[in-house]
């Protein structure tokens, strides 16, 4: 057979130039995002921004080496938030950013690594492999952003949806019970679980920190608003009303108490640290539990055959 | 010290262990997988060896995490593996694809049994054979080899590791049930007698690198995590730079490229084994454990004195149109007969290359048994008259 491809346009001098983008470097913390990478793809009143802002003063703070921090991302608008960072970024497919990070962090242990994705990714297409990471208690830090619904396909239903939301595939109101999050991270094993709202900049970022220096499967929830998918159709109000909402519902909760931590439309919001244990990790019981035993397991046979 | 990833010597195991084995003596070091009949026995061999080497193997909770785990640990520089069976392979298609995209190379065992769905899963079946090719959606090419005996596993095992990291692409054994369970003699070399290749890595600094900007043979030169490059990888389509582009140019230059780097390179890939093809008036194409059945028939055939020959497939992707094209053009030539334990899908490819010029007569077996020679030699005999 013979194959007539048309022609692909060869690379232009302004294709071959990107990355050196007018303005890079003004900003103070430009050095942590991928030159000519911005603008980003997130509307106006969306948190996602507000939770990569975190995330950057997190690495800022903590000192985190750069050369050594990897990003991973699954699907969705959240996810997007990998490829604008000036790291080793990986965006992957829709659901699999956990079991990738896996793969990248346990065949390079030196690695910090940090999955970045939405509640849809993370716990609905993704929901078997969160709970096993949080399980096999792998050194990931997991920053889950939830807003409530599918942003980047419109606004559709999941698993985050409250009960009586409003989407285009719930439009008599979903009917659905929600996941609650951090109750799940923490009852499938996570070492260290978090909820924050993106108002609360510092205390995401703490937690970020937190969750990295954390040997460890560390959760973090970020409630974020989605204005343009999810509050226009529940009349939430603008981005800025829902800040003053997270302003007026939230507290602090001491304990992860499944009804307390539960999400509603616009009920109460509990916030705070609620799981920060210390407990071997994936690699520490795969070294004292695997690793050690085949290598004594070898010298015995080596004797015997002596 | 001894070296405990090459069991050198002489060994009596079947093609899954040989295939583990296989994946050993090549470096692999990071398998991650999820049990399934019949391709369990590599897992397990795995979950033995691997710790005693330092590696590290991790069942996960199910195939789609497996074939993730494995592109997140080739991007860490790992040369990575997992294995699976037809119910399996099905859910590694959409990380598969990934792998294309991203250009990760790794290695992925599909010891076939019969499908379609959960089907036969203790017997054989060469049914996956164009879901090697265009199992995951979108257009990439993949390379597929397939082993007709442990001894075979074993080497091809280390091809596809080869393979995959001089061509960044994943590559998969496609072995089957018969060959998995088959225990036969396996001859494991010195290490220093296994060529090993490894990727392609930059030789320029961070701030001249773009992940995707090929060399001139359109392979792109692969940086590793924590390296200090800072690439950004994304199964989108994406530009040279690796950063999403959403436009048919970028679409254009990418998947062209994809397609491109092994289709340009196939010459130098495809393997076949050939036999009394000078003067064959029937050519039987197969692989995999049909190929041994059908090297009897052949042999058999011959000394009946008929002019049959063959060609066995070693590596089933790319397809060795070349070869097809030119017997079908050799005047003796006068018919294919493709042996292969599915409803016709290397057939489709031989009657493709053939064109016209030599007619072509597919062998088919449904799964759950090998050919028996008496039946195929009927075959061929009504194919000569």
């Amino acid at each position: 057979m013979k194959n007539i491809f048309i022609d692909a346009p060869p690379l232009t001098p302004d294709q071959a130039k990107l990355g050196r983008s007018k303005g890079y470097g003004d900003h103070p913390l430009d050095k942590y995002l991928k030159e000519g990478r911005i603008p980003h793809i997130w509307c106006s009143g969306c948190g996602i921004g507000i939770v990569l802002t975190a995330f950057i003063k997190a690495l800022e703070k903590s000192g985190a080496d750069p050369d050594k921090t990897v990003v991973v991302s699954g699907i969705g608008c959240s996810a997007r938030s990998a490829g604008y960072l000036n790291l080793d970024t990986y965006h992957t497919t829709h659901g699999r950013a956990i079991p990738f990070a896996t793969g990248v962090k346990l065949a390079n242990p030196e690695l910090n690594v940090v999955v970045i994705s939405g509640d849809g990714d993370l716990f609905a297409i993704g929901g078997n492999h969160i709970i096993h990471a949080a399980r096999r208690n792998i050194d990931l830090s997991i920053i889950c952003v939830n807003n409530f619904t599918y942003g980047m396909t419109g606004g559709q239903g999941g698993p985050t949806t409250p009960v009586g939301a409003i989407s285009t595939t719930t439009p008599y109101g979903a009917s659905e019970y929600p996941f609650n999050l951090v109750y799940m991270a923490a009852a499938a094993g996570a070492s260290y679980v978090a909820r924050w709202t993106v108002l609360h900049t510092r205390e995401l970022r703490d937690a970020m920190i937190d969750s990295m220096s954390k040997p460890g499967f560390s959760f973090i929830e970020a409630i974020s608003p989605c204005p343009t998918a999810h509050a226009r159709r529940n009349k939430l109000g603008s981005g800025l009303d829902i800040m003053r909402y997270y302003k007026e519902k939230s507290y602090l909760a001491d304990e992860l108490d499944r009804d307390e931590t539960a999400l509603g439309l616009a009920d109460k919001i509990a916030i705070g640290k609620f799981v920060d244990v210390e407990k071997p990790t994936y690699l520490d019981m795969y070294n004292s539990h695997v690793a050690d035993r085949a290598a004594q397991a070898a010298k015995k046979k080596k004797k015997k055959k002596k | 010290m001894e070296n405990r990833a090459v069991l050198t010597g002489t060994h009596f195991i079947n093609g899954d262990i040989a295939c583990a084995e296989g994946g050993l003596a090549a470096g692999c070091r990071f398998f991650a997988g999820y049990p399934i009949t019949p391709a369990t026995e590599v897992a397990e061999r795995m979950a033995r060896r691997l710790p005693q080497v330092g590696g590290i193997y991790i069942q996960m909770e199910d195939e789609l995490a497996s074939m993730a785990a494995i592109c997140g640990a080739s991007c860490s520089g790992a040369r990575p593996m997992t294995s699976t069976s037809g119910p399996g392979f099905s859910l590694m298609m959409e990380n598969i694809g990934l792998a294309a995209m991203l250009e990760t190379p790794c290695v992925i065992a599909n010891i076939q049994r019969a499908g379609p769905s959960t089907g036969l899963p203790t017997l054989v079946g060469q049914q996956d054979v164009m879901q090697a090719r265009w199992g995951s959606h979108g257009d990439y090419e993949i390379i597929a080899l397939s082993p007709e005996s442990p001894q075979e596993a074993f080497e091809l095992t280390i091809d596809a590791f080869n393979l995959a990291e001089k061509y960044r692409v994943p590559v998969i054994l496609l072995s089957d049930e018969i060959i998995g369970h088959m225990t036969e003699k396996v001859v494991i070399p010195h290490p220093d007698e296994i060529e090993i290749v490894k990727r392609r890595s930059p030789n320029i600094g961070p701030k001249d690198y773009a992940p995707y900007y090929p060399d001139e043979d359109d392979i792109p030169p692969m940086s590793t995590a924590g390296d200090g490059y800072h690439i950004h990888a994304t199964g989108l389509t994406h530009n040279e730079h690796g950063y999403p582009d959403i436009s048919a140019d970028a679409q254009e230059r990418l998947v062209q490229r994809l397609v491109r780097k092994i289709r340009s390179n196939a010459d130098r890939i495809v393997r076949t084994e050939n036999l009394y093809l000078d003067d064959a008036e029937v050519v039987m194409v197969s692989y995999g454990c049909s190929g041994r059945t059908t090297r009897e028939v052949v042999e058999t055939a011959r000394a009946d004195g008929m002019k049959v020959g063959m060609v066995r497939l070693i590596t089933v992707w790319p397809f060795a149109e070349q070869l097809i094209r030119e017997l079908a053009e050799q005047s003796s030539v006068g018919a294919f007969v493709v042996v292969e334990i599915n409803s016709g899908q290397i057939a489709l490819e031989v009657e493709r290359c053939a064109g016209g010029n030599a007619e072509t007569v597919l062998a088919g077996l449904m799964g759950g048994r090998m050919f028996a020679p008496d039946e195929l030699y009927k075959v061929v005999k009504e194919a000569v008259l």
